[in-house]
């Protein structure tokens, strides 16, 4: 990068205000819009996905009947499970961050398909509005999972539900086409492979694990709504169907996704960490490298959901080593991040306080990955809460926190605003706590052996049931804190500066808020991201 | 010790004989993990406190690892990731696999509720009464959809599928009552699907069968004017005969060891087959089942593919009768030689 990159520092006109009518914002193609917009969409999914949660914690404040009843109950977490996995997760980094960030990071004007961009945001928010259609009309009770053959004989309505997936699926498959074309083909002068930096890494090996994959889910939950309207034999025993088959193949998509939660995830702590411990990633190769290891092997890993499914002893094995490589790829990157601190100069803001929630929860939650992986200690803990407390940590924990660390991070250059540390860092306190509070219970629960997807359960687990819905309550309150601060700063923060977090991150080579075609002169790159050692040319310009 | 841990880790108790194992690897992984993860998270809290930013200006050295980081960072967790692997694998074998002297019950499950079936009789409902101290190998399948068979103080568990059996086995260590939960969602009434292992001692529960079987032999002996047309019967094996006449079954598979359109069911249970796909494979209730669900799957070697599936005509119990008709039918001399060929060649061109 040269100074030739570098804008007016506070340009006139942003791409926030160069047109502001409502019809700029639904037929825009600049990218930076369309991330804003599935950062919206997104924060709206994972508050209904979130109240979803606190619902099913409420009603098992006591065995039995609570607040509703088991239908509805049924019904809700599923809901759960899809609006968190389809509608928060999976797009949340990649579609939101992604979106606003590669151009800006490989030095481009916009992704390599603007329409198409625009078309992933329609596709999503048609998914959803035919999902929650479904939901009002008959909800879906099989579980995120739409397991066979009770999906195929549910009396409720599970079609719209999966349809709604499969059309997300597809908003999930061209924001994969979009970055992987966008990133071989707009790169800026100067910008190596080995010079991109790790956030654009990690959407790279995610956007090849959503163009691969996803095809398999639409084609299994198409199948699944064929079986289930007009009766095919397809999963369902009964009709000459293998209900296990249903299970390899919606794994085949469902565990790489936990990687098109988790890698972009890992590529916001890269950035971050570099830039509050004002220091090179330490071992920038090997954590680019086990990005890619981890959207490869991830593919070889299905059959650990299915050890208990009537799967061979000899397929069980061999799926129980492949994913132990997943936690060897990972602790590399666990590694490189602590030694990255080494010698730095940390400065502790609130997306750091993140980053200190993610490590704590990829750590923990990757070492209970670990376990549950041990094939014979799966057989106990196999659909019971200890499942469900680790993929919490680790998948929910790790991507939220990354994703509340980005949207601290980004927040001053998507918005050109600044929100109060003070309560940024008491919110953080509060969700890490609440995380905590709600799922180390549940780790017990499950060791005690509470089958999920209970709505009564027996009396002995009601204490541990107990203290995990308080926990929940706890998580609210920090969330809700949140959306009222950053709330408060759009309207009333201050300006934020051109780069308050002294960042070498080429996002903020641009001015703040950037422009709509983000550079004036095409930037031309001439050394690595994270540079932290030499000074900083652009405080020369 | 291991009351110590399994307490601190709210594990139940260990009533079966694979339980304590389980439970000491279990022991050793989390107690390695939450060192490993100590070690990482308080190298992190160290480096937060001693080199945490002291002016705006200061400037940090450019560090790249060395091979010998890279190589340690790859190898460390590898080795215990690895060993966890092997020792989980053995154990899961040893779960996966029936001892030979087992006793056999029969396993089915509907939404929603387990029902037994001991060969020989009786049929029970939500309650499995079992001796101890004697392993117990649990032939399941399911009417509907999938169900889980989880006994918390055994630490198994094991998906009970439509159309096919699976199996599971423990030998519980004490006399006592242990609670059964279906752990795989199953609808509406899924958390309430549970039932009881009752373990008695060994001499308790020979009386108790003996008691039973009496029971039902009396209730058919005056039972002359039942309801139902034809009487349900204690012995599956006798059961199973019926049903392999009323459905024809032994038209095309004799039990007699001569040959005939179909191989035949004399010492078929445990002979190691050829496949005319060239595999070979040992035919066991799984096999057995899975034939008459779907006979074209695996064809044994010389006979045509002729069999109709029974899909859908024979429920969860009828299919385990016949499939025990065949397990006895032994002859003195065991035989394990692959079957010959059909006596006569099938009508074909139809």
């Amino acid at each position: 990068m040269s100074q030739s990159a570098v804008v007016s520092r506070r340009a006139g006109k942003n791409y926030l205000n160069v047109e502001t009518s409502v019809k700029s914002w639904l037929l825009t193609r600049d990218h930076k819009r369309i991330g804003l917009m599935f950062l919206v969409l997104n924060v709206g999914a994972l508050f209904v996905g979130g109240v979803f949660a606190l619902l099913l914690r409420f009603e098992h404040l006591s065995p039995g009947p609570t607040i509703m009843d088991a239908i509805t109950y049924n019904r809700l977490f599923t809901l759960h499970g899809v609006v968190m996995v389809w509608l928060f997760m999976i797009p949340a980094i990649p579609s939101a961050f992604g979106n606003f960030l590669v151009p800006l990071m490989i030095g481009a004007e916009d992704v390599a398909f603007p329409r198409l961009n625009l078309a992933s945001v329609y596709l999503y928010v048609a998914g959803a509005l035919i999902a929650l259609w479904g939901m009002f009309h008959g909800g879906a009770d099989t579980g995120w999972t739409f397991y066979t053959p009770y999906s195929s004989m549910t009396p409720t309505k599970v079609v719209p539900i999966l349809i709604g997936v499969f059309i997300i699926g597809f908003s999930t498959i061209v924001t994969g086409i979009n970055f992987i074309v966008t990133i071989h083909t707009l790169r800026a002068k100067g910008l190596t492979w080995m010079r991109m930096p790790l956030f654009v890494w990690a959407i790279y090996g995610t956007s090849i694990i959503q163009v691969l994959a996803t095809p398999v889910l639409g084609l299994v939950l198409l199948l699944i709504a064929l079986e289930h309207s007009l009766g095919l034999g397809i999963f369902d025993a009964a009709r000459g169907g293998d209900p296990v088959l249903f299970q390899h193949l919606f794994w085949f998509y469902s565990h790489p996704a936990v990687y098109i939660m988790v890698l972009p995830a890992m590529g916001v702590v890269s950035e971050v960490i570099a830039c509050f411990a004002r220091k090179n990633p330490f071992g920038y190769k090997a954590i680019a490298y086990s990005s890619l290891g981890i959207a490869f092997v991830g593919f070889f890993t299905w059959g650990h959901h299915m050890f208990v499914s009537g799967q061979s002893t000899f397929d069980a094995g061999a799926f129980a080593v492949l994913s132990m490589l997943v936690g060897v790829f990972t602790a590399i990157k666990v590694f490189n991040w602590v030694a990255t601190l080494y010698k730095g100069s940390i400065q502790f803001r609130t997306p750091f306080a993140y980053i200190c929630g993610f490590l704590y929860f990829i750590v923990f939650g990757g070492m209970t990955g670990v376990a549950v992986a041990t094939v014979s200690l799966d057989v106990h803990w196999h659909d019971t809460y200890f499942v469900v407390a680790h993929f919490h940590f680790i998948m929910v924990g790790a991507t939220l926190m990354a994703f509340l660390a980005a949207l601290h991070y980004w927040f001053p250059k998507m918005f050109g605003k600044m929100y109060n540390e003070g309560w940024g860092l008491v919110s953080a306190v509060l969700i890490i706590l609440g995380f905590n509070a709600t799922f180390i219970p549940q780790f017990w629960l499950g060791n005690f052996g509470m089958p999920r997807r209970y709505y009564n359960y027996p009396e002995r687990f009601q204490w541990l049931h107990v203290a995990s819905t308080a926990g929940s309550t706890l998580l609210f309150f920090g969330f809700m804190i949140i959306l009222i601060y950053l709330f408060i700063a759009l309207r009333f923060g201050r300006r934020a500066e051109w780069n308050p977090w002294g960042s070498r991150g080429f996002e903020w080579r641009t001015a703040t808020p950037p422009p709509t075609h983000n550079f004036d002169q095409a930037p031309v790159f001439t050394h690595g991201p994270h540079e932290y050692h030499e000074p900083h040319e652009v405080d020369l310009a | 010790m291991n009351e110590f841990l399994r307490r601190l880790l709210f594990l139940p108790e260990q009533a079966s004989s694979v339980a304590p194992g389980i439970d000491h690897l279990h022991y050793f992984v989390i107690i390695t993990t939450m060192l490993m993860s100590a070690v990482v998270g308080w190298t992190a809290l160290g480096f937060f406190i001693r080199f945490r930013r002291r002016s705006e200006i200061e400037t940090t050295p450019r560090i790249e690892p060395g091979w010998k980081f890279e190589t340690l960072a790859v190898g460390l967790p590898l080795i215990f990731f690895l060993a966890w692997f092997w020792m989980g694998f053995h154990a899961y074998i040893r779960l996966a696999t029936p001892p030979p002297n087992s006793m056999e019950v029969y396993v089915m499950a509907k939404q929603w509720m387990w029902k037994f079936s001991y060969p020989g009789g009786p049929n029970a409902i939500s309650t499995l009464h079992v001796p101890a101290r004697r392993p117990v190998k649990l032939l399941m399948t399911s009417r509907d959809v999938i169900h889980s068979f989880f006994v918390p103080s055994f630490r198994i568990k094991q998906d009970v599928l439509p159309g096919r059996y699976t199996q599971t086995w423990f030998e519980a260590v004490e006399p006592g009552r242990y609670q059964i939960l279906c752990a795989e969602f199953c609808g509406t009434d899924h958390s309430n699907m549970r039932g009881e292992v009752v373990a008695m001692r060994p001499e308790d529960f020979d009386a108790w069968l003996n008691e039973q079987r009496r029971g039902l032999t009396n209730r058919q002996d005056m039972a002359a004017s039942a309801q139902e047309p034809v009487p349900p019967l204690t012995d599956m094996v006798e059961q199973g005969r019926r049903l392999a006449v009323a459905f024809a079954c032994v038209k095309c598979h004799t039990i007699d060891g001569s040959p005939h359109i179909g191989p035949t069911w004399l010492d078929l249970y445990h002979r190691q087959e050829r496949l005319a796909n060239g595999d070979t494979v040992e035919v066991d209730e799984g096999y057995i089942t899975e034939s008459m669900m779907d006979p074209r799957a695996k064809v044994v070697a010389g006979f045509n593919p002729v069999m109709p599936t029974f899909q859908g005509r024979l429920d969860g119990p009828d299919t385990a009768a016949i499939v025990e008709y065949i397990k006895s039918l032994r002859s003195e001399r065991i035989n394990p030689t692959p079957s010959g060929g059909p006596a006569y060649e099938p009508i074909r061109g139809r």
